[in-house]
């Protein structure tokens, strides 16, 4: 069937193309989307120059809920909430799926959520509880990541472990530290950065430090980099020094530049590091019950939430990645109206 | 209740070069007509979509639906009239004649030329009819507008920002389309080119519904070439 798909051409530039379709499967239509790092990059055009020529044209978004429209085998009615699972596998091998080669990521290695309507197969959907605030509803992926990471600490974590530090004061940050809060209720969640303005906002946690005043006496368990960037680095740095023997640090933070690490300390203490991109289906499904649960974590969730913009155009596209990109706190969210 | 009509009534006398509709020339792999109907079909909100297609094409549209949709669809094909105005009569008089509407029971009425409609535009259009009672699908216009009464020299330039192509869908209650449509004359059926106008003509309130520009209508063989262009642009990316 023919789609409308709303691909970014070149940095800045959206425009609309036509793209064929499947009837076959789920048909969704796109109704909240939420704007990544990722995709600001993509649209700021601070990817590398070989990576945007690869890559471009491309549909960006990959966190997202929609409508069913349509479904061929009725496993979904029309009308049904869904979240949309943007790692999409082309085959199958030993690996999890978020980090096989066989698989390709929406918004990454081809066309993300920003279209008329998408068409997914059915493990590629969860449903959602019809009492789910779908603005928060939408970056349900980038939760799903935090939670993947913390799933694997939980495989390793053990009795003795009471400090968990989460390194970085941003929205993977404060969701991380969010549900480490809810799932290790025994562990004392600190939280480092370096906005008081951000760091002000996690109430939750049992201690915020800014990184430049933190005690000298204080030592964490586990470590969650959340940072990202050049900025990795020193935040990688000030973990290792703090970390206790044999801990683990997981690390969610992107960066466009290699990062040097203190091996040396990285040794001496037999510390383990676990690198975390992406998840899959189980993780959407994991944070769908939590959220189903923990029904209280929708307003910590929604205080992310620092612009709504309605989309009935390509500029009103183009003004919700402006307005996000000079955001320097929180979730810019796109009503889907176009 | 909610139906769609797909308007198919035209022979495309302004296509040129081909006895065959434009509705039923091929954009890319599928008849244009085939696209269209693939918008509505996928929305289950319509208890009936309604195929108007030219007499001598009805079996061949019937053809086409079983071969794309099988035999257990909700499409139903009817003869088109010889103007669009009686083509949307016997669409309404099939309605009538086959179910129990009330006055909140909306017709989402489409070109069959036009294969890029959203599934958005098609949404709004319900929601609009439902609220409204009428709609019309318009961008607004880019080109200056001129007009000119003797096709000589220009009477008037409108102020542009008021102006708007106006595209499909167009949605109705039914129930007062149909009275609408009675209560005209022969001087206002005569001049009636669209479906909108019937209810402009009795002064009644039609709502704009945001368009897509493209919403382009196949009516040109240019038109064709282009769509067909943009259609397999995708398949190089």
């Amino acid at each position: 069937m023919i789609n409308i798909v709303y691909r970014l051409k070149s940095p800045k530039f959206f425009e609309e193309a036509i793209d064929d379709i499947e009837l076959d499967g789920v048909v969704v239509r796109p109704t909240y989307l939420s704007i990544c790092q990722a995709d600001q990059r993509y649209y700021q055009g601070s990817r590398p120059p070989e990576i945007l020529s690869e890559k471009l044209p491309m549909a960006l978004i990959h966190e997202a809920v929609g409508e069913v429209v349509s479904d061929s085998e009725s496993v979904f009615s029309p009308g049904d909430n869904v979240v949309m699972i943007p790692n999409t596998p082309f085959g199958k091998d030993c690996y999890r799926a978020n980090y096989s080669k066989l698989s390709k990521f929406r918004g990454s290695g081809f066309d993300g959520f920003t279209s008329d309507l998408v068409s997914l197969n059915h493990d590629r959907l969860v449903k959602l509880p019809d009492d789910f605030n779908l603005e928060v509803s939408s970056f349900i992926e980038l939760i799903s990541v935090a939670y993947q990471g913390i799933m694997k600490f939980m495989e390793f974590k053990k009795a003795s472990c009471k400090v968990l530090g989460v390194w970085g004061d941003g929205n993977l940050g404060y969701i991380t530290a969010l549900l480490l809060k809810q799932i290790c209720p025994d562990c004392e969640v600190a939280v480092f950065g370096k906005h008081l303005e951000n760091l002000n906002l996690f109430s939750f946690a049992d201690n915020v430090y800014m990184i430049h005043n933190v005690p000298k006496d204080l030592k964490i368990d586990h470590a969650f980099e959340c940072v990202g960037s050049a900025a990795s680095q020193s935040a990688i740095e000030q973990i290792i020094s703090l970390i206790n023997p044999q801990g683990t640090i997981s690390l969610f933070g992107v960066s466009e530049y290699p990062i040097p690490i203190n091996t040396r300390m990285l040794l001496e203490k037999g510390l383990t590091i676990q690198g975390n991109s992406r998840s899959e289906r189980e993780d959407f499904e994991g944070v769908v019950n939590l959220l189903d649960e923990n029904p209280q974590l929708f307003s910590y969730l929604s205080k992310l939430i620092t612009n709504v913009c309605e989309i009935k155009s390509i500029d009103d596209l183009k003004t919700a990645f402006d307005k996000e990109y000079i955001s320097n706190f929180g979730k810019t969210i796109l009503k889907w109206e176009i | 209740m909610i139906f769609a009509a797909i308007l198919a009534g035209g022979i495309g006398s302004r296509m040129g070069g081909t006895d065959t509709p434009k509705q039923f020339l091929d954009l890319g792999d599928k008849p244009v007509i085939i696209h269209t109907i693939e918008k509505f079909v996928i929305n289950s909100k319509f208890d009936k979509i309604l195929v108007l297609s030219p007499k001598n094409f009805i079996n061949h549209t019937n053809n086409l639906i079983n071969e794309y949709f099988g035999e257990d669809t909700n499409i139903v094909v009817l003869e088109g009239g010889q103007t669009r105005n009686d083509t949307l009569v016997n669409a309404i008089d099939y309605i009538s004649e086959n179910f129990d509407i009330d006055d909140d029971s909306i017709i989402v009425t489409h070109d069959s030329v036009r294969p890029f409609v959203t599934h958005r535009i098609i949404e709004d259009n319900i929601k609009a009819a439902k609220e409204f009672g009428a709609c019309d699908t318009v961008i607004p216009a880019t080109d200056t507008i001129v007009e000119s009464v003797d096709s000589k020299v220009i009477t008037n330039i409108p102020i542009r920002d008021n102006f708007y192509q106006g595209q499909t869908p167009q949605s109705f209650k039914i129930n007062k389309l149909s009275e609408l449509i009675n209560s005209l004359n022969e001087r206002e059926t005569n001049i009636l080119t669209d479906a909108c106008k019937i209810f402009v003509l009795k002064n009644e309130d039609v709502y704009l519904v945001d368009g897509e520009i493209t919403n382009i209508k196949i009516t040109y063989p240019y038109d064709l070439k282009l769509a067909n262009t943009i259609l397999k642009e995708s398949d190089h990316d």
